[in-house]
């Protein structure tokens, strides 16, 4: 901007902009994502299945919470899922907002439902667990208040992702939101260190070993991974979805124009 | 600078911004973000009697008397943070998990005579999940009094009981 | 399965709806997702079929 670069600036650098856009394309998106979708979801789903039916049948009981431990099987994965899922909304808004990429911005609309799916599980069977060991539903504790926050950031942006009648004006705002939102994921995960709650402090993630004995964290695990894969699958279901009604936008469009201008090639 | 270039940047510093703003209100707002208060965080604020308010601890060893007040369960126990400690006194049904040594949390007011009388009690538990034949062969080998807290993960976490009586083997890390 | 099983401990209240809650969130939403695709992908289809001209797809 001031004075005159030290280095001629080179066009074609391999910067990070350039490779997303190389490996971003598309086209290229619609090929890679259509061939591994398959095996994503198979797995998500052994995985899942094995997990679950592996906790509910096969894991014992825990010596304070009984049965209901077995709650923990889809209540941690699918509270796994709802963060990982927002940093993947995070990540996917803020390439939009920066590099202005289509992909990323239909990547970030198509997320957002399946992360607040997977906030709804957690905030339901966290209060099906809740009124059996703690003796109530909900409480306004930093923890649940935090997560149901997130839930709502998730609704919000599928709302402001449809505000618009074309919706690639919808991407900047709701990117915006979604990296506001951002704050709440170190809030949520540390809640539990930071505050007193009623909610207990991580125990798979904790310092030093594990505070599951490994007959119960071994399914959690499986479960974990499978919620994973089944999150990647649908996340990229829904983006192959946003790509092709993208296409399907372009092409009535064009077929709109058609009688007047000499058709050109539709841009994807 | 390119144009995407700065906008990365212009986010980013958007981001601390909103960082540093977000930790800043917490901070202040520490207070109201708790949900409940310590003995000893109650015996520092000299919270006037009346005014409701929650607190948590643990249920001291020991210290739990019922009776039957007509219908009603009465339950007086003493939560310990293990500098300090308070006697609170309920009526109603407990959670399932209430016991001595477990964590509660009792929302309620102070009385003019120092007791605490809550009108809820909610269990609190830790983070530890293991079978309970594990947690009783560590009880039973004495590495786990019963009314504390459980031992370090480590000790346990791998621990297969053999059958009941016998001696406890490590499964190998 | 015994009913032991199926009482799961006295908490079956809570243990089966959080499963079929869980689990059946994710099938609707996979269900509903699939649909999605499906009707996107078809009209795609429709539209390309009355361009002949133009090329497959947006790849370059």
């Amino acid at each position: 901007m001031d004075g005159p670069p030290a280095t001629p600036p080179a066009p074609k650098a391999p910067t990070l902009g350039n490779a997303l856009h190389r490996f971003a394309n598309p086209g290229r998106f619609m090929r890679l994502s259509g061939a591994l979708l398959p095996w994503l979801a198979a797995a998500g789903l052994a995985l899942s299945v094995t997990g679950l039916a592996w906790g509910l049948v096969f894991a014992p009981r825990d010596w304070q919470q009984g049965d209901t431990v077995r709650i923990m099987f889809i209540h941690v994965p699918a509270a796994w899922m709802a963060m990982g899922g927002y940093v993947g909304l995070a990540v996917a808004s803020f390439i939009g907002l920066v590099w202005r990429h289509p992909l990323a911005d239909i990547a970030a609309r198509e997320i957002a439902p399946v992360g607040a799916v997977f906030t709804a599980i957690c905030l339901i069977t966290g209060s099906l667990w809740g009124k059996p060991m703690w003796g109530t539903w909900w409480v306004w504790d930093a923890r649940l208040t935090s997560v149901l926050v997130l839930f709502f950031l998730y609704v919000g942006h599928i709302a402001l992702s449809n505000a618009f009648d074309d919706p690639e004006r919808a991407a900047r705002p709701a990117a915006i939101l979604a990296l506001i939102g951002a704050v709440n994921l170190p809030i949520i995960k540390f809640s539990v260190d930071w505050w007193n709650t009623l909610h207990q402090p991580a125990s798979v993630t904790r310092l030093g070993a594990p505070g599951i004995h490994v007959d119960i964290l071994q399914p959690l695990l499986v479960t974990g991974l499978g919620f994973l894969f089944v999150f990647a699958a649908l996340a990229l279901l829904r983006t192959r979805t946003g790509i092709l009604e993208r296409r399907a936008r372009a092409l009535m469009a064009a077929r709109a124009a058609e009688p007047a201008a000499t058709p050109s090639a539709v841009a994807v | 600078m390119t144009r995407k270039r700065r906008r990365m940047w212009i986010v980013l510093l958007c981001g601390l911004g909103l960082g540093t703003a977000a930790a800043l209100t917490l901070t202040a707002f520490e207070d109201s973000i708790v949900f409940f208060h310590s003995p000893s965080d109650l015996a520092e604020k000299q919270v006037p009697p009346g005014r409701n308010i929650r607190i948590g601890g643990l249920v001291e060893a020991g210290s739990v008397s019922r009776a039957t007040d007509g219908d009603r369960m009465q339950t007086a126990f003493r939560v310990t943070d293990g500098a300090a400690s308070l006697r609170v006194t309920y009526r109603g049904i407990l959670p399932d998990l209430f016991r001595e040594g477990q964590g509660v949390v009792a929302e309620g007011a102070l009385a003019p005579d120092g007791s605490f009388r809550a009108s809820t009690v909610l269990a609190r538990h830790d983070e530890t999940y293991m079978p309970p034949e594990v947690a009783d062969a560590l009880k039973r080998a004495g590495h786990w009094q019963p009314g504390e807290p459980p031992p370090p993960a480590r000790e346990w976490n791998t621990l297969q009981p053999a059958s009941a009586g016998a001696d406890t083997r490590r499964a190998t890390n | 399965m015994d009913a032991s099983f199926w009482a799961m401990g006295g908490h079956a209240a809570f243990v089966w709806p959080s499963y079929a809650i869980g689990v059946g969130l994710i099938l609707a939403l996979a269900i509903l997702s699939w649909r999605g695709y499906a009707a996107a992908r078809d009209a795609v289809a429709r539209l390309e079929a009355d361009n002949p001209r133009r090329r497959r797809g947006g790849e370059r």
